[in-house]
């Protein structure tokens, strides 16, 4: 059987990799923004 | 309701070409804003001086959050399966951020109660709910790397208190009057960015078509020893051994690990610094909470090289090793080796949340590993109510009884290397699970059980 699952085209594709890009951007953005303070704070053990 | 339409697993599957890297983004989305539970405490104070509740009474809406956190997992597991994770993440959505609503009406009220149902019940069935919803998703879009996308989400949930602590004290000074701490507005905040926030994630996550496998990766022949390719009932995974031995690993390294955790700012305290140095102390406690969470990924990542029983055994040898030693690095003086060996202690805390779902996974196949882990999860609230109890307790009799209060820890920790082999023994017993427990009924495309277990025909089976 030959696989007919329709491929995306490279307009899609390169919407499916902005879609991405913004995602990891979504969670990434307040995750390093939380990291930073965490961090901030460690160094403060050895002060 | 046709308006919800948008939250049926059948409009959740995902179009070709759809980026698999998009669902680690939708489970993070929810676990990053559930994982604030871990930061409530920064509420404490600003609650006791503005309505005058006491700290030990404020505690307890941290407590029965995590009570109903495992209750709702377990409840909600096998209706998850049914209705995908979209319309899971929503109702987790809608609960955790009502929770707060409740909460703040409890807050303008003076009503503790209400701030208990609120934020500890309704925000608990959030808790639950969200912490499984991307579970069995993230193992069906992984199937070559389950450790590494269960770790990723659940490393969230150790990160979320690292983005709402300074969040939440912002929104505090932002509102505080000379009235009032600003708590109550700090809710109502809080429940309007964590609802917008987890609504990327009920959007964004998709299920894979039937049959979808990442390109390029065939399910191997002989796959390792403890993992089978049948699958389990949640019902029925509860009448095996190996389901309670993995709870008993899980609650045993959760109690040993929440054991330390309240003891590790007194601890380098009183060890150490000798109480002068309270920012230091604070500072360490940042730092462990970054082991958690880096804990939580990368021991996860690795079980998908080394196996999860392996990987839980060596939580449970070099645990006993580094609990017993802690008390040496006191008398040794030495902060570096006292840091390091809390900083390892903590990532195997992290990294024991974070590997259950693949070992489940694992033991009792795919079907319905989100149902199983909520029902797993009932552990973690025995250790939550176990763990402070245990250690409090014996710190309380040793010091009643003459011991110095820097040497009371020692026992503590000698205590916990003993429940870490006991831990280890359960771990080790771990056997593949009896093929007379596999499903041999029909399983639907989208993966659920159409039928009970009829006996008969095992459907693929471990490969002892």
């Amino acid at each position: 059987m030959p696989d007919v699952t329709p491929r995306p085209t490279d307009a899609e594709a390169s919407g499916e990799a902005a879609k991405l890009w913004l995602s990891w951007l979504w969670v990434g953005i307040p995750g390093l923004w939380g990291v930073y303070h965490v961090v901030v704070d460690a160094l403060k053990i050895f002060k | 309701m046709a308006m919800f339409s948008f939250l049926d697993r059948e409009r959740t599957i995902a179009h070709p070409g759809y980026n698999r890297w998009r669902i680690p983004t939708a489970a993070l989305a929810i676990h990053l804003a559930i994982g604030q539970a871990y930061a409530f405490s920064v509420f404490n104070l600003p609650l006791s001086k503005q309505e005058g509740w006491k700290l030990s009474t404020i505690g307890w809406v941290f407590s029965i959050a995590i009570v109903f956190l495992g209750v709702s997992a377990a409840l909600f597991g096998k209706w998850l399966e049914r209705v995908g994770p979209r319309r899971a993440m929503f109702a987790a959505a809608c609960c955790f951020s009502g929770g707060f609503l409740v909460g703040a009406l409890g807050i303008r009220t003076h009503s503790f109660p209400l701030l208990l149902a609120g934020y500890g019940v309704l925000g608990g069935f959030g808790l639950g709910i969200g912490y499984i919803s991307p579970v069995s998703t993230l193992i069906k879009w992984f199937p070559d790397r389950p450790g590494m996308a269960t770790g990723m989400a659940i490393m969230g949930f150790g990160g979320g208190a690292m983005i709402a602590s300074p969040l939440s004290v912002g929104l505090m000074n932002h509102f505080r009057t000379a009235t009032s701490q600003g708590v109550a507005p700090t809710f109502v905040s809080l429940a309007i960015l964590y609802f917008i926030f987890m609504m990327f994630g009920v959007f964004t996550v998709r299920l894979p078509r039937e049959g979808w496998q990442p390109a390029g990766w065939t399910a191997p022949l002989t796959p390792p020893k403890l993992v089978t390719t049948a699958n389990v009932e949640v019902n029925e995974a509860m009448r095996t051994p190996q389901f309670w031995l993995v709870w008993w690993v899980l609650c045993l390294n959760v109690t040993a690990g929440i054991g330390v955790i309240g003891q590790a700012s007194p601890m380098i305290q009183e060890i150490f610094f000798k109480g002068n140095r309270p920012a230091a102390a604070a500072g360490f406690v940042a730092l462990l909470s970054l082991a958690n969470m880096t804990g939580r990924f990368g021991w996860a990542s690795l079980s998908d090289v080394i196996g999860r029983k392996a990987t839980y055994t060596t939580f449970f040898v070099l645990g006993m090793a580094l609990y017993a030693f802690v008390p040496h690095t006191g008398q040794l003086q030495s902060v570096l080796l006292f840091v390091i060996a809390f900083v390892i202690i903590l990532s195997m805390y992290g990294g024991g949340f974070s590997t259950v779902p693949a070992y489940l996974k694992d033991l009792f196949g795919t079907m319905q590993v989100g149902a199983i882990h909520g029902r797993l999860l009932t552990a973690w609230s025995a250790a939550g109510i176990f763990g402070p109890v245990l250690v409090n307790y014996i710190r309380e009799y040793e010091i009643d009884h003459g011991v110095p209060k820097a040497d009371a820890y020692s026992v503590t920790m000698y205590l916990m290397a003993c429940l870490l082999l006991v831990g280890l023994i359960c771990n080790l017993l771990v056997r593949p699970v009896d093929p007379k427990h596999y499903f041999t009924g029909e399983i639907e495309p989208d993966g659920r059980s159409a039928h009970p277990p009829l006996g008969g025909a095992i459907p693929g089976g471990v490969n002892a």
